[in-house]
């Protein structure tokens, strides 16, 4: 159970038996008066914003959020599927929910499925993948510059720069915090 | 590494706020003002319904000098300023500081219509002294602290500036905080200093009640850009008034399950001998934050609590 005064960003709250998150917050205090406590919340299933002023006097009960690990299996139809390997439970979520992690997911990768009560809400992705450049402009000769990027298309369809050297074939590591290149794998 | 260079980059702001505080401390001493110091520590904070004091063994870090000050002015000390750390329970915001510092003077025989123009003067004496001059910039406009600055009551304010209620019923409905701070703050001070005063007696926990209008309490808040700055009242001397009083917040208090200090028993039994007078709280960390245009409050201090 959270008071008004445990509110802040990030924190997340169950409204109406759904989880939102605070992404913005805001103290205010007119002179002797109650304190107010301004958010903006994001409901954490259908993705809606809005804003509210809670008092010193409301109360919340934490979202009953967990993380499970999960291997991604296929997409289709804008569906992602994920099995649990112990028990090979499957679940799906929408592209939507997916967001940008669907730039890295690939077959049988492992990720955090972030669950509340029993529903799936999102993917959390390793900090690190690695991914099969399979399209790219062959290096052209003379063109050595160091810091010079070219883009290239990864197996996930996603495009991004890279260094000039990097060639239709490699394997290449990426932050998918960023979603930059970090480096050329070998084998 | 990354701490020391934001410490490094707040020398300027610090530069001023020490400049402005030697400024104010001279401001008072030209005037006759005794500086004093009371304890910070104390067994009985003024129970007032929204603010909380940090406990500190069986007693509290004060919430403000303000009883102790009363003591002093109603012996017979006619002018007196402090300059201390006030405490206040989970405060923390943009403008909000759990530990900040307070500006309080008190002065026998004036109500608090001259402590409008005291700080009318005290102020632009200060911002002189940083070298603001007679403007200030805050949010991109600019505003004059020439005066006469705005006096507007609070039920204009609410005529003006909230149409959609009045002053009763946002106070009845206990939506008073919010339409103040939604639909009249951002309104006050905007091209030049406002005095928002007269509130209802119910907001005003140790002020006088008018004489021809006894609803109606002598407090008012001084507005700087939207920045609420001060607050003053004409010292309310009836003992047994203020006991009643501060016995119905401490039943608020109670009821909303808050802590409930114990009686402030020397301040009641000094408060006969203080006849007329007027007292303020001035924050001086939002001061400096108008002087230095400073967005934020832990912009003018050298730690902000998480920082530590």
């Amino acid at each position: 159970m959270y008071s008004a005064s445990d509110l802040k960003k990030g924190l997340r709250i169950k409204i109406d038996n759904e989880p939102y998150i605070v992404t913005e917050f805001n103290f205010v205090k007119p002179g002797k008066g109650q304190a107010l406590y301004r958010c903006k919340l994001r409901n954490m299933v259908n993705g809606n914003q809005f804003e509210r002023t809670f008092r010193s006097v409301d109360t919340f009960e934490s979202a009953d959020l967990r993380e499970k690990r999960m291997q991604f299996l296929y997409v289709e139809q804008d569906k992602y599927c994920f099995m649990d390997n112990e028990t090979y439970e499957q679940v799906f979520l929408s592209q939507d929910q997916v967001g940008d992690a669907k730039n890295f997911l690939i077959d049988n990768i492992e990720v955090e499925i972030l669950f509340f009560e029993d529903k799936p809400l999102g993917v959390s992705l390793p900090n690190f993948v690695d991914l099969v450049v399979t399209m790219a402009e062959p290096w052209a000769k003379g063109d050595s510059v160091t810091g010079n990027t070219k883009p290239v298309t990864l197996q996930t369809g996603y495009q991004l720069l890279v260094p000039t050297f990097i060639e239709e074939g490699e394997k290449i590591r990426v932050d998918t915090r960023s979603g930059e290149y970090l480096t050329r794998v070998k084998g | 590494m990354e701490e020391t260079w934001r410490l490094a980059g707040k020398k300027d702001t610090l530069g001023t706020r020490a400049r402005m505080i030697q400024a104010i401390r001279r401001y008072f001493t030209d005037r006759g003002y005794l500086e004093v110091e009371t304890p910070l520590r104390i067994p009985a904070p003024a129970p007032e319904e929204y603010i909380d004091a940090v406990p500190s063994g069986q007693w509290y870090l004060q919430t403000s000098p303000e009883l102790c000050m009363k003591r002093l002015l109603a012996a017979g000390y006619s002018r007196i300023f402090q300059i201390s750390k006030c405490f206040r329970d989970r405060e923390r915001g943009v403008h909000h500081l759990p530990e900040f510092t307070m500006l309080e003077w008190y002065r026998k025989d004036i109500d608090y219509l001259a402590l409008m123009e005291e700080c009318e003067e005290m102020i632009c004496g200060a911002a002189l002294q940083v070298g603001v001059g007679d403007r200030i910039v805050r949010r991109g406009k600019t505003i004059s602290l020439k005066p006469p600055w705005e006096r507007l009551t609070l039920e204009a304010a609410f005529a003006g500036y909230a149409p959609f209620t009045t002053l009763r019923d946002a106070v009845e409905s206990g939506r008073f905080e919010g339409v103040l701070v939604d639909h009249i703050e951002p309104c006050l001070g905007r091209e030049r200093p406002t005095f928002l005063y007269e509130y209802p007696l119910s907001l005003g926990a140790l002020a006088r009640a008018k004489p021809e209008d006894p609803k109606v309490a002598e407090r008012f808040e001084l507005y700087i850009g939207g920045l609420e700055l001060a607050n003053a009242f004409t010292e309310l001397a009836d003992a047994e008034e203020q006991r009643q009083r501060f016995e119905r917040a401490r039943r608020a208090r109670f009821t909303a399950g808050q802590a409930v200090y114990p009686e402030a028993e020397p301040f009641l039994r000094a408060l006969p001998g203080l006849g007329e007078a007027a007292g303020i709280a001035l924050g001086i960390d939002r001061l400096a934050m108008l002087l230095t245009g400073a967005e934020r409050i832990d912009d003018v201090v050298a730690f902000s609590p998480e920082e530590l």
